[in-house]
């Protein structure tokens, strides 16, 4: 029964004051972008090389956050870190005798923290569609075109919510190292081989990141991505599903466990 | 004021707190007493509602922790002084904590100021030694300038400027009227700050009483007496009336409430050679672990004896062992005579 907005002032206190927070938002900024950026200097050069059915499906809004598969890592482990050093630290049972409800105390925290990363995600991916765009040159697109803008604040999107699928993984598992441990590969490797593999893509295209990715996605089917049986939006509501879970599943653990 | 009513917590099958009941009043500093493992941190925890219980309640000014609407104002806690983020500097630690609970924010300075830390505040508290990061600790106890205060072992990890510091200032805040509420497993640093005395062991009350009780009754105070000739002297003393118990591991006689010159010359009276005649006096720490020991024996040798109370009941009643050593017998028979 805390006030709300004072948890909201305390968690934004604290998101500002340690160290990791700058590092790993800019991180995921620097990564996406650059990387996005280099993605689309390679696509351009050699466009003409690339299979006759790739060229058809060429998405150049897609392609300006090819980089994302990493910089979303860099988003992982700010969602991490932001819950896991409360447990590392032995700062959550100070944090939990100042605000005792648990609900409270992980509502304000997830809220600063997402908001944050949302903020971060959308320069991010605004950036990263402007500088790819800028790179494609003839093969690029307006954001004005049907659907882009979408897919551009999607992008934003999709980053806040895997950082926050990331706090609500750590909410359960409360550890840093753990929750990294799992998060790292299953995103950069597991989801990445078996969405890549046709015989496991029809289950790993409902893993959190295959699913919300649609929605940076304009023309269905680029990049050898395959028919998928949901749209943008769908795809965003099943990634949405897997955050919700996550985050439940951390709300049962705070309030079930010792601290 | 706290109050705990049948306060219980089980890990898996042990037991670590075990129908605890009492009360931790105003104005008095209560020393909460055990050895290691007792349950001193697991019912602290409890009471700040960090640890949830197996049964039992806890209850903060009449009101369950979690309903306590800014709880740093109502009760200040040092559990550990590891508890804070490291890579965040000292006061902004402080400040998370502050803003959580609507205190404003000159509050952090003073409460800075108050243990210390001033100088330090911006640095960042990973690199604090133990000493500083108990004085932190403090330091967020005290930052809702609260009336009760809950303290864990405060001064592990301190020098002795830092002790004496830090039992000036309990005494101080319990004698504005505040509720001080302070942990340890030294007797001989409660007999200094504390005014009354929960003792636990194995997660059970041993003992709810006033400091000067516990050492009414518990610094028993007898001579010891050697003699080669001890069977005459046992004779001797039994003529004059006086009880004398004898020890078979160090072959002595001692002898309670009777003064060491009154027995000298008693054995001079009767031509007598002592080796020894020697005024002894059991210490306020030996008490303690004797009082503490009976209870992990208890535990150990006869686990849900019959006839002993158990439940509910027992935490009202502090379980003592039916068969005690003699020292404790004498404890046990003053206790007794004093209830």
């Amino acid at each position: 029964m805390s006030s709300f907005p004072a948890v909201l002032r305390s968690e934004w206190t604290k998101i500002r004051t340690v160290a990791s927070t700058t590092w790993t938002l800019v991180a995921a900024l620097v990564v996406t972008v650059g990387v996005s950026a280099g993605l689309c200097a390679v696509f351009n050069a050699t466009f003409n090389d690339m299979p006759k059915e790739q060229q058809v499906t060429f998405d150049p809004t897609l392609a300006s956050f090819a980089g994302m598969t990493l910089g979303q890592l860099a988003m992982i482990v700010f969602g991490v870190l932001v819950v896991g050093t409360e447990y590392s630290s032995g700062m959550i049972r100070t944090s939990l005798a100042a605000v005792p409800r648990r609900g409270s105390f992980l509502a304000g925290k997830l809220i600063v923290a997402t908001g944050l990363a949302l903020v971060v995600g959308l320069v991010t991916s605004f950036l990263s569609f402007f500088l790819g765009q800028a790179i494609l040159g003839d093969r690029s697109i307006g954001i004005d075109e049907p659907n882009v803008l979408r897919a551009v604040i999607g992008a934003g999107l999709y980053m806040a919510m895997i950082a926050l699928f990331s706090m609500g993984v750590a909410t359960i598992l409360r550890s840093s190292m753990l929750s990294l441990g799992i998060l790292m590969p299953f995103f950069f490797l597991v989801s990445t081989i078996l969405g890549a593999v046709s015989a496991t893509r029809k289950v790993a295209q409902y893993f959190p990141d295959q699913a919300g990715s649609k929605i940076m996605q304009v023309v269905p089917g680029a990049m050898d991505s395959g028919e998928a049986p949901y749209g943008p939006w769908g795809g965003f509501g099943i990634m949405a599903l897997w955050v919700l879970a996550a985050v439940l599943g951390g709300y049962l653990v705070l309030r079930k466990r010792d601290a | 004021m706290i109050e705990l009513e049948g306060l219980t917590k089980r890990f898996g099958a042990k037991t670590a707190v075990d129908h605890l009941s009492f009360q931790v009043r105003p104005g008095v500093v209560t020393g909460f007493l055990g050895p290691n493992g007792a349950g001193k941190s697991t019912t602290m925890r409890m009471m700040l509602d960090l640890d949830n219980p197996t049964s039992g309640t806890v209850r903060i000014d009449g009101k369950h922790y979690r309903d306590l609407p800014e709880p740093l104002k109502h009760i200040g806690a040092l559990l550990d002084a590891k508890a804070m983020n490291g890579g965040r500097s000292a006061y902004n630690n402080l400040l998370c904590l502050a803003q959580s609970n609507r205190i404003p924010e000159r509050r952090v300075a003073e409460v800075l100021d108050l243990v210390g830390l001033t100088p330090v505040a911006k640095k960042k508290s990973k690199g604090f030694s133990l000493g500083m990061g108990q004085r932190l600790g403090i330091a967020s106890a005290l930052l809702g300038d609260p009336e009760i205060l809950m303290f864990d072992e405060p001064v592990n990890g301190l020098d002795p400027e830092g002790i004496l510091w830090i039992r000036n200032l309990m005494k101080g805040l319990a004698a504005e009227g505040r509720t001080i509420f302070v942990s340890s497993h030294l007797m001989s640093e409660m007999a200094l700050t504390a005014d009354h005395l929960i003792v636990i062991g194995q997660g059970k009350l041993l003992a709810d009483m006033s400091m000067a009780d516990f050492i009414h009754e518990n610094s028993r105070s007898y001579v010891r007496l050697r003699s080669p000739q001890q069977e005459r002297l046992k004779d001797v003393l039994h003529e004059a009336g006086i009880d004398a118990i004898s020890v078979p591991a160090t072959g002595a006689l001692e002898i309670d409430g009777v003064a060491a010159e009154r027995l000298g010359e008693l054995a001079a009276q009767h031509q007598i050679v002592l080796h020894e005649l020697s005024p002894q006096r059991a210490s306020l720490e030996e008490a303690f672990m004797r009082m503490t020991a009976d209870s992990v024996e208890y535990h150990a040798h006869a686990p849900g004896a019959p006839g002993l109370p158990a439940g509910p009941g027992a935490a009202d009643n502090p379980v003592r062992p039916a068969d005690v050593p003699a020292w404790g017998a004498g404890y046990e028979a003053t206790r007794k005579g004093g209830e």
